[in-house]
């Protein structure tokens, strides 16, 4: 049983143009059986902030190639990429790499 | 590896094997102290002080080893406002301030070409994101140019003409050149030393440099409405996704050199990445351009004569960029693209990219891979060194054609004599040359000497003939003829 958690959420790189240009969101993270993670915080984001185009952002159960993720400022390779489980006032960042030169 | 009995019903996909992960309670590869904030590559975890070290080591080691760039040449930064030309710029920045053993040594200018035009921005966001970026040029503290894409209209047909050969003296001349600046800085210094002994050795230079910060160059207001009227109605005359690519590419370099020569830069850099570069060799190869993979994707493009390209961040992968920029703050400026929020189909680019990104994240030295391929790739001249008259050049894109001119036996051949039966653009014709082709269909493709005629008769064949194949292809997807570009019609002539 997780307790609801308070996480930022932030765009950058050109994804926060399928979030209707906004880049920074404070999301609560309601109460739920299993602990929030990585796999559920994207499922979460596609029902619930994803205005359009879900295919350019999430890809199967992950994030398309190309978006890289940092999570409090590291990569999230390094923290278990979606297994990660989210902890209060965490700071997630999606950075599109593909966008400009 | 395939045997007879292997059961290939099984799962569709058979993953990779994983690498072990590196996870945060592992220790910087390189200092084994730090808490890693970045995985390089297949698994290397780096500290932040690292990262910082290796990723800028790059970018010297990248100029250091070409040894193309001279003490105080003249060298003009294509900027776009993206992150990795932000992040060169921001590397250029760094190293010119540095302490005097290591500082870069060139004078540098930024350029920003505005393309709002080609991707269908209102005027309103046009002024916008001008507004940004002059924030950002004028922070930098270098000359820069602001330049709206609708100035093609105003080059000169010389830019379709390849200047004189460049400038690739003999191979001691690069460490004849820094020893003798280098002199010159001492001596410099020794005088300054005895009126203000409390500059620094860096202060000292950078008042010596005889470019004004101020002498830089912003449009007064918005380019004229026709212009940007001429150039909306190019682009959307143009049938596919892939050709207005790649046009605005042609159109944007045609641009960028023609502010570097008027400006008297030598050298222009851009900031392709590792990844980009990757992803622009398969690209061109799907779109013919295989003959030119060294100079579309090399460190040096020299095609233009006068005025070289570099490449400096092609060893950086748009994953490093990206993590350097949010860690050390460098300021980009988001623009939407001619492909942004385009379907993965949409163009050869966006498969292209889409097919290498994923193959990367299956296999993460792919993009590694191509790029060493590509190393590999050797400039050869087309004739070998005794060709005395120079080969003749695309005129869209300046390489050495690539194509037989006499060739009529292949589909190709018939392609092009198909091209030379449209219609030709409304503008070549009303320069007075009659419409009618001399030869009937089919006939076209038999004799030179009807070819010859042709293309007295009939302009829109005189431009195609020369054009490589690639821009023979792109041309196809162009509306009716090259309206837009005066540049290619009157030099077609």
């Amino acid at each position: 049983m997780a307790a609801p958690l308070s996480v930022k959420v932030e765009f950058r790189g050109g994804v926060e143009l399928l979030f209707d240009g906004v880049k920074k969101h404070q999301v609560t993270l309601p109460g739920q059986e299993e602990p929030w993670d990585i796999r559920n915080l994207l499922v979460w984001i596609k029902n619930n902030l994803l205005q359009e185009r879900t295919e350019l952002f999430i890809q199967g159960d992950t994030v398309r190639p190309g978006i890289l993720v940092l999570i409090n400022d590291a990569d999230w390779e390094l923290l278990g990429e979606l297994d990660y489980q989210l902890q209060d006032q965490d700071r997630i960042l999606f950075i599109s790499t593909l966008h400009g030169g | 590896m395939c045997q007879v009995g292997e059961d290939y019903g099984g799962p569709a996909l058979r993953e990779p094997p994983t690498a072990p992960r590196p996870g945060r309670e592992h220790k910087c590869v390189k200092c084994k102290e730090g808490v890693p904030v970045v995985v390089i590559r297949a698994g290397d975890a780096f500290c932040r002080d690292c990262f910082k070290t290796f990723y800028v080591h790059k970018f010297r080691a990248m100029l250091g080893k070409n040894r193309l760039i001279f003490p105080g040449e003249k060298v003009l930064l294509a900027w776009s406002g993206g992150p990795s030309s932000s992040s060169m710029v921001w590397q250029v920045l760094e190293g010119l301030s540095q302490d005097s053993a290591r500082r870069l040594r060139f004078m540098p200018g930024i350029l920003y070409v505005d393309e709002g035009v080609a991707c269908g921005q209102s005027p309103e966001d046009r002024a916008e994101t001008l507004t940004d970026m002059r924030r950002v040029l004028q922070s930098t503290g270098f000359p820069w140019h602001l330049v709206p894409l609708e100035e093609v209209f105003s080059l000169p047909p010389s830019v379709l003409r390849c200047s004189a050969q460049g400038l690739v003296g003999p191979e001691g001349a690069y460490k004849t050149a820094v020893d003798s600046f280098l002199q010159q800085q001492h001596a410099l210094a020794a005088e300054g030393a005895q009126d203000s002994p409390r500059l620094a050795l860096g202060e000292e230079q950078l008042c010596q440099l005889p470019w004004d910060p101020l002498d830089s160059q912003s449009p007064v207001g918005p380019p004229a409405a026709a212009q940007t009227e001429a150039l909306t109605r190019l682009f959307g005359s143009v049938k596919t996704l892939t050709a207005k690519e790649e046009l605005l590419q042609t159109l944007r370099t045609h641009l960028i050199l023609h502010v570097a020569r008027t400006h008297g830069y030598s050298k222009v850099m851009t900031g392709d990445s590792c990844t980009r570069l990757a992803i622009k060799l398969m690209t061109n190869l799907a779109l013919g351009r295989g003959a030119f993979l060294a100079w579309d994707t090399g460190f040096s493009d020299e095609r233009h004569g006068d005025v070289v390209v570099v490449r400096p961040m092609r060893d950086h992968t748009l994953k490093e960029v990206a993590f350097y920029n949010h860690l050390f703050a460098v300021p980009s400026v988001f623009t939407p693209a001619i492909d942004t929020k385009a379907p993965e189909k949409a163009s050869i680019h966006r498969l292209m990219e889409a097919f290498i990104l994923r193959l990367q994240a299956q296999f993460p030295s792919t993009v590694s891979t191509v790029y060493r391929t590509s190393e590999k790739l050797v400039k050869a001249p087309r004739d070998g060194p005794a060709a005395s008259s120079p080969t003749p050049r695309c005129l869209l894109c300046m390489c050495t054609l690539d194509i037989d001119t006499a060739d009529s036996a292949t589909a190709f051949g018939a392609q092009t004599s198909h091209l030379s039966q449209m219609q030709p653009p409304t503008p070549l014709a009303e320069a007075g040359t009659s419409p009618e082709p001399c030869c009937a269909p089919g006939v076209a493709r038999a004799q030179d000497c009807c070819r010859g005629a042709c293309e007295r008769e009939d302009p829109g064949a005189h431009v195609v003939e020369q054009l490589c194949y690639g821009c023979r292809v792109n041309m196809k997807d162009l509306g009716p003829g090259p309206a837009g570009d005066p540049g290619v019609s009157d030099r077609g002539q």
